[in-house]
């Protein structure tokens, strides 16, 4: 168990280390939603499964899709024409 | 303020900030121990209220307000959201394309998992306050298990399972469900969300009084809350355009 949670902790340390030096707001987005499921284990390693589900569910599908959705939205509205001020 | 004063002020803070972390992480209880007086309470207040679930029954229960105060966060949330992404006067909606080409096998795992992953949502749902989970899990799941239709099939396909307004009126009806149970406790003399119905047989489907029905009227807000706003994100990357005029 303890070997388990010191394992999952290096991981998510690692994997941390490995969202914040991804520059590239799409690659993040990949990067971000595997460093969730690896904390949604180390949290299921700690009996949380409760939280476990909640990180599993927002931290590696919902988030990660919403940072693409909006990344691609604000760059088709910048290769749009600007309109004028109103 | 120039640089020197900036870099006093910061020091100054810094190191107030380091005496007082230093000085709480030393006291801190060690790492897995076994005296933790916030579970001992919280176990033996979920076992009265005869829910196995003990942090359903917190979140439900004991500090249903913080959940109240939490999905209204969510809920002025997606107001923002979709209106930001609403399309502005210089746009218009078009028609979504029709999907790209999608692998047979996407396609077939695609359309196998979506009812399995509306029903295993539907039941983190219903049995939060037996199992692991409740209406958030649960909720998220509907959301994100539906847009299995975008994956497996196309944007169209997503759109005809998924009307929109009546997510909108879900969404409204969820926040509107958890108000009127927290109106309840307090016409039932308990206090805002206060448990006030039967408790039922422990580990019942119909137990715990009022912890399954928050949790429904919770699952039914994120649902269709997180529908709504991934549809305003989709609609305008994929059903808005340029005015032609």
């Amino acid at each position: 168990m303890t070997a388990l949670v010191l394992v999952m902790l290096a991981l998510v340390a690692v994997a941390g280390t490995v969202v914040t030096w991804t520059a590239e707001p799409t690659r993040q987005a990949v990067t971000l939603s595997v460093y969730g499921v690896l904390l949604s284990v180390l949290f299921l390693a700690l009996a949380a499964p409760d939280i476990a589900l909640s990180q599993l569910a927002v931290g590696s599908a919902v988030v990660p899709l919403m940072v693409l959705l909006a990344v691609r939205t604000v760059r088709s509205a910048g290769k749009r024409p600007r309109s004028p001020r109103r | 303020m120039n640089r020197t004063v900036r870099i006093v002020v910061f020091a100054a803070g810094a190191a107030v900030l380091a005496v007082l972390v230093t000085d709480s992480l030393i006291h801190l209880p060690a790492f897995g121990g076994t005296v933790h007086p916030y579970r001992h309470a919280a176990v033996v207040a979920a076992l009265l209220r005869r829910t196995p679930n003990v942090v359903t029954a917190i979140n439900f229960d004991q500090r249903g307000l913080d959940t109240f105060g939490e999905e209204a966060i969510l809920f002025a949330s997606v107001i923002g959201a979709v209106t930001l992404l609403r399309p502005s006067k210089d746009e218009r909606v078009t028609r979504p394309p029709e999907g790209g080409r999608v692998l047979q096998a996407t396609r077939l795992a695609g359309y196998v998992l979506l009812p399995v992953t509306l029903v295993v949502g539907a039941d983190v749902v219903v049995h939060g306050h037996l199992t692991p989970g409740g209406g958030f899990q649960g909720g998220v799941i509907l959301a994100t298990g539906l847009h299995l239709a975008y994956v497996a099939g196309s944007y169209p396909t997503l759109r005809r399972i998924r009307p929109l307004r009546w997510y909108e009126y879900g969404e409204t009806a969820g926040m509107a469900g958890v108000a009127a149970l927290g109106i309840a406790g307090v016409a039932a003399g308990g206090g805002f969300l206060a448990n006030v119905l039967p408790l039922g047989t422990f580990g019942n489907l119909i137990s715990a009084g009022t912890v399954p029905l928050f949790s429904v009227a919770i699952g039914i807000e994120v649902a269709t809350g997180v529908v709504v706003l991934l549809a305003a994100f989709l609609e305008q990357d994929l059903a808005t355009g340029k005015a032609s005029t």
